[in-house]
């Protein structure tokens, strides 16, 4: 299982690279999309994976009785999960207010704040 | 013992609630805001206090004993940097009074404030990475909203910057700790530095530190990854501003200090040349643009990186000298940098723009708001006997005690530059004549007066202080780095308390 994770994460991992990499803002935060989960498997998978062992403790015992799934990956994954749902809700919207007020997508036109020299000169 | 370490952590957020459902009226929300803070320091002082007498104090939340539950932990690196966060909470809540608008605290400016205090209180206190990681996140998310608030156009353009660049780095830094997990199978800090010096595989986790020296770089603003500050801090609204400049790079620096002290060993490892050079380079970058830039804040931004080039060359000389001097030189830094972006906040709010070149005339309307102006600047330039002198004096004599004259002599050609680009604010803001109109004409602060100058006032005055008597501020950042160079006794208080 963890090989195929590994593969999984690399292919998620170039591809996001490969959008982060473009001018555009929007391919930009597609590929924010895709390395975060990346991010998340890689978690996932350095817990080591176990199948179909869900980690339940029966009723009367204080801990599971066999060999169970890593129950901790899962609470950091969910945690990062909803972390980076939050931080990506806002890069949209914030995509979307730039485009509404800087009428460009494209972060080399983005020159407002640091304007080119000839454009600053008194 | 648990609630001395929740205090400094909670109250930020629990002021952050009525800060919220008061932002339809800015006075009270402010007043709510201050309140908070000032009880936010109590609460620091009184961690201090406990823990310069019992050296390092730790708490387990919700009653999981370490290492499987989340620790809380202070000590004297966590607990001095707790108060100087509170105190600049303290500064910066005083300050936003006279400057915040309705409609920036309509959208709820002094909440989120709170909420970024709170984030970066958080990530001094914890004792756990992923928790980190978590704080690093609430702080994040505070920081946006807060560069945002105003919505005008540059604003969002720097937001744009600020917001790609530090999400790479947390995604960085996630990774590094699933992968730190899935070699060592802990996240707690003090559990780690055995789990990680007794692994057998060194290979991979020479390569997991580099992942997050990348992290905490970028979050710090090292050379080359620093291209997100001065794109962005110098477009929000000026009690913005001043907290970034103050804690957020900070809080990285913190972070490189522990993790490279606690979790991995620096020493000899290739990540201590790396940051070397990555400091040294730092500092010539970061002081190059701050004497190319024209606008007030700008060359402010760039002073930042510079002094985190200071710092991390500290870090990398590992020495305890030069640790103690990066401690000493991380608490100067954090109030003077507060102190100068307030400052240029009032420069902008009295010549009516923030770009040097057409804006002058402060010295003849304002001498003694010039002068506080100049002290600040000298601090933080390192004039004797400023607390910058002190703290320079410091890492000087630790890299020429490491042989490493070049880094040495980089420090104190940074510094004779800062001193050019201090000037440089000072002559075309206070000197020249304004360009439109006569000096005598220029506005006066007005009612804003008293919030806008009592924390510029208060933070020099306090800083002037530290540096007439440094030895006690010194003690203090000695005890600090003995503490993070040999971690038994942290290690010994996270790992052995149970309740």
């Amino acid at each position: 299982m963890e090989p195929l994770l590994a593969i999984l994460v690399g292919v998620l991992i170039a591809a996001a690279v490969y959008l982060m990499l473009d001018r555009n803002l929007l391919r930009f935060l597609f590929g924010l999309l895709l390395i975060s989960n990346g991010a998340n498997l890689i978690i996932f998978a350095a817990g080591r994976t176990t199948a179909g062992k869900p980690p339940l403790v029966p009723e009367g015992a204080d801990a599971p009785l066999s060999t169970v799934a890593n129950a901790l990956p899962q609470a950091l994954v969910l945690t990062a999960i909803v972390i980076g749902f939050g931080l990506f809700a806002f890069a949209l919207v914030l995509a979307l207010r730039a485009y509404d007020t800087l009428g460009t997508l494209d972060t080399t036109e983005m020159r407002l704040a640091e304007p080119r020299e000839e454009e600053n000169d008194p | 013992m648990s609630w001395l370490l929740a205090f400094p952590l909670l109250i930020p957020f629990i002021t952050a609630v009525p800060c919220y459902f008061y932002a339809e009226r800015p006075e009270m929300s402010a007043r709510i805001s201050l309140m908070g803070s000032l009880a936010a320091l109590v609460a620091a002082l009184l961690l201090f206090l406990r823990v310069s007498e019992d050296g390092v104090v730790a708490g387990q939340m919700g009653g999981w004993a370490a290492p499987f539950g989340i620790t809380l932990v202070a000590d004297m690196l966590s607990a001095i940097l707790v108060v100087v966060t509170a105190l600049i909470g303290v500064a910066v809540a005083f300050y936003a009074q006279g400057e915040i608008e309705f409609e920036q605290s309509q959208i709820g400016y002094h909440a989120i404030f709170q909420a970024l205090l709170g984030g970066v209180t958080g990530a001094f206190l914890t004792g756990d990475i992923f928790n980190l990681y978590v704080w690093f996140e609430v702080m994040l998310i505070a920081s946006f909203g807060l560069l945002i608030i105003g919505g005008r156009a540059e604003q969002i353009d720097g937001a744009v910057k600020y917001v790609a660049l530090n999400l790479v780095s947390t995604i960085l830094f996630l990774s590094g700790i699933g992968l730190l997990y899935g070699v060592t199978g802990t996240l707690n800090m003090a559990d780690l530095n055995a789990a990680v010096a007794n692994s057998e595989k060194q290979g991979l986790l020479s390569v997991i530190a580099i992942f997050f020296i990348f992290a905490f770089a970028m979050k710090a603003a090292v050379f080359p990854l620093y291209s997100w500050l001065p794109a962005a801090y110098h477009t929000p609204a000026f009690a913005v501003s001043a907290v970034f400049a103050a804690l957020l790079t900070k809080v990285g620096i913190y972070s490189l200090l522990r993790v490279f002290t606690l979790v991995f060993d620096l020493e000899g490892s290739f990540g201590q040349d790396l940051l070397l050079w990555a400091a040294v380079l730092t500092m010539l970058a970061g002081v190059a643009g701050a004497l190319a830039a024209t606008d007030i804040r700008k060359v402010l931004s760039y002073q930042v990186i510079a002094s985190i080039g200071s710092l991390v060359l500290g870090l990398a000389i590992y020495s305890p000298l030069a640790i103690a001097g990066a401690i000493f030189y991380l608490i100067h830094n954090m109030m003077v940098k507060g102190v100068l972006f307030m400052s240029a906040g009032v420069m902008t709010r009295l010549t009516g723009g923030s770009d040097l070149r057409r804006i002058g005339g402060l010295y003849a309307s304002t001498p003694v708001f010039a002068l506080i102006f100049l002290v600040a600047g000298f601090t933080l330039a390192g004039f004797p006997p400023l607390t910058g002198f002190w703290a320079k004096l410091m890492l000087v004599q630790a890299s020429l005690d490491a042989n490493a004259i070049l880094p040495a002599a980089v420090i104190l050609f940074v510094g004779l530059l800062t001193i050019w680009s201090i000037c440089k604010i000072w002559l075309d803001g206070f000197l020249t004549a304004h360009p439109e109109g006569e000096a005598e004409t220029l506005p006066q602060l007005g009612n804003t007066l008293i919030p806008l100058m009592v924390p510029i006032v208060g933070l020099v005055a306090l800083l002037v202080l530290m540096g007439l008597m440094p030895n006690y501020f010194i003690g203090l950042a000695q005890t600090a780095s003995d503490q993070l160079l040999n971690p038994e006794l942290y290690i010994d208080t996270v790992l052995g308390v149970s309740e």
